[in-house]
């Protein structure tokens, strides 16, 4: 999902800095000094949690979970996830230094459309309807991603075209597997600390 | 955090001990945070091949200026390179432009394979610079740096709790995979495997939440007011004044190169 540096024209990367810029911002305005612990914990562990390595057929896929930190951080995501992808690029060279900007846009605003759509609907009904929600939000996220990762290639020139469908057709698998996670992860979290998803949607 | 990867290495190469990155580790580490960026914005606006195989070297020849462990900083490089190679490969076959050859009449063309040169060249040359001035850091020295940088202060308190708590849970994650393989866990491709993994991911989230309470609750003990009290004071010496032009003399000379 990282694209690297070199890759994006110009104006997509400017775009993409400042797209990420905004969404920082709006990200930080809402953590407050209460927040910031449980912020810097959940990102630490999205951090740890995309180290995973699913097994599926013959291959393994990492998770992602951007949807899962969505759900719970909302807004805060945005830095959140952010930070992730600093430390992933400064200490182990994955994505890129200018890309920063595009490839927190496309991880961190699906995470937060997940929260504004499925977010309410997680804390209400029965903890496995709310996992069901969760593992929409999930699959939700995946998707977005892969097609903002999609446009961002377009953008820059035809010739992406079709390594641009490639990416979105294999991460199909992808989107399954996240959204049964996150709806098994969910309904976890509702059973044993329900008031998790409640605060979340009121903050 | 960096057990991540290898057991025992703290950042990309062996830390604790104060400059252990021969010339680079003596340095500022907010003039390595900004050279890092000036290097890749000129890195990105290259075009012509010469000028970008000068920059990779560039990036080579600061690795070998750090110290840091060659062959496993260029395997990491390589990891990346993995990635992003399917996307090259097939760039020379969907960019129109002069045929070179054709697999099974899909034409491919000189313009495409070009392109992806350049791609290949400029990831490489960014990240390999980004690992060598500013991944040999602590990871908390480059908290304070992008503090002193003017960065937001709340991002900066996020990066430093991720930081932090990378390794708590990395312990945690380790310590409930453990208690399934004792159970006779064994990760496949069928539903159970799902649904522990699910399960999994949500124990973590639940406990580090939990964590998180009990951390609040201690630093609010200890009078936490959103404040960045900084342990280390950074100096500029004559030495980061002569790599800084050293290297933004470099630059200069790339977008020169590439100009001509």
């Amino acid at each position: 999902m990282h694209i690297v540096d070199g890759a994006l024209s110009n104006p997509v990367v400017i775009g993409g800095a400042f797209a990420a810029a905004g969404g920082i911002a709006v990200g930080l305005k809402s953590l407050d000094i209460d927040r910031i612990p449980t912020a810097g914990v959940l990102s630490a562990s999205f951090f740890v949690a995309s180290l995973i390595h699913v097994p599926i057929g013959p291959s393994s896929v990492h998770l992602i979970l951007n949807g899962l930190a969505g759900l719970l951080l909302g807004w805060a995501a945005f830095p959140a996830l952010f930070v992730g992808l600093l430390l992933q690029a400064v200490f182990f060279g994955f994505g890129g230094l200018t890309v920063l900007g595009v490839n927190a846009f496309n991880i961190a605003m699906p995470a937060v459309l997940a929260w504004m759509i499925f977010g309410r609907l997680i804390g209400r009904g029965s903890p496995v309807q709310g996992a069901i929600w969760g593992g929409l939000g999930g699959a939700f996220a995946i998707a977005a991603t892969t097609l903002f990762v999609a446009v961002s290639l377009a953008l820059t020139g035809d010739e992406f075209l079709p390594a641009a469908k490639l990416v979105f057709f294999a991460h199909i698998p992808v989107m399954v597997i996240e959204a049964v996670l996150t709806g098994f992860a969910v309904l976890l979290a509702r059973k044993v600390k329900p008031e998790l998803f409640l605060k979340g949607s009121s903050a | 955090m960096a057990h991540v990867l290898e057991p025992k290495a703290k950042t990309l190469a062996e830390a604790g001990s104060d400059a252990p990155y021969g010339v680079i580790g003596d340095l500022d580490p907010r003039l390595r945070v900004v050279m890092a960026c000036i290097f890749a914005i000129t890195t990105v606006a290259l075009t012509t091949i010469p000028a970008l195989i000068a920059a990779l070297a560039t990036a080579i020849s600061l690795l070998m200026m750090s110290r840091l462990p060659i062959r496993r900083t260029l395997k990491r490089m390589a990891m990346m390179d993995s990635f992003i190679i399917f996307m090259l490969v097939l760039l020379p076959f969907t960019m129109p432009g002069e045929p070179m050859f054709s697999v099974f009449g899909f034409p491919a063309s000189w313009q495409g394979l070009w392109k992806a040169i350049e791609i290949g060249l400029t990831a490489n040359a960014v990240i390999l610079t980004l690992m060598v001035l500013v991944g040999t850091m602590e990871p908390v020295t480059l908290g304070h740096a992008l503090h002193k940088l003017r960065c937001p202060e709340v991002l900066v308190h996020l990066l430093m709790f991720t930081i932090r708590y990378i390794e708590v849970l990395r312990e945690e994650y380790l310590r409930l995979r453990g208690a399934m393989k004792i159970r006779g866990f064994r990760p496949g491709t069928n539903w159970h495997t799902y649904r522990s993994f699910g399960y999994l991911v949500g124990m973590m989230l639940v406990r580090a939440i939990e964590r998180s309470e009990r951390i609040l609750g201690a630093m609010k003990c200890r009078g936490f007011s959103g404040q960045l009290i900084l342990l280390q004071e950074f100096r500029m010496t004559r030495r980061d004044h002569r790599f800084a032009v050293l290297l933004g003399g470099v630059c200069v000379g790339l977008l020169f190169l590439d100009y001509l």
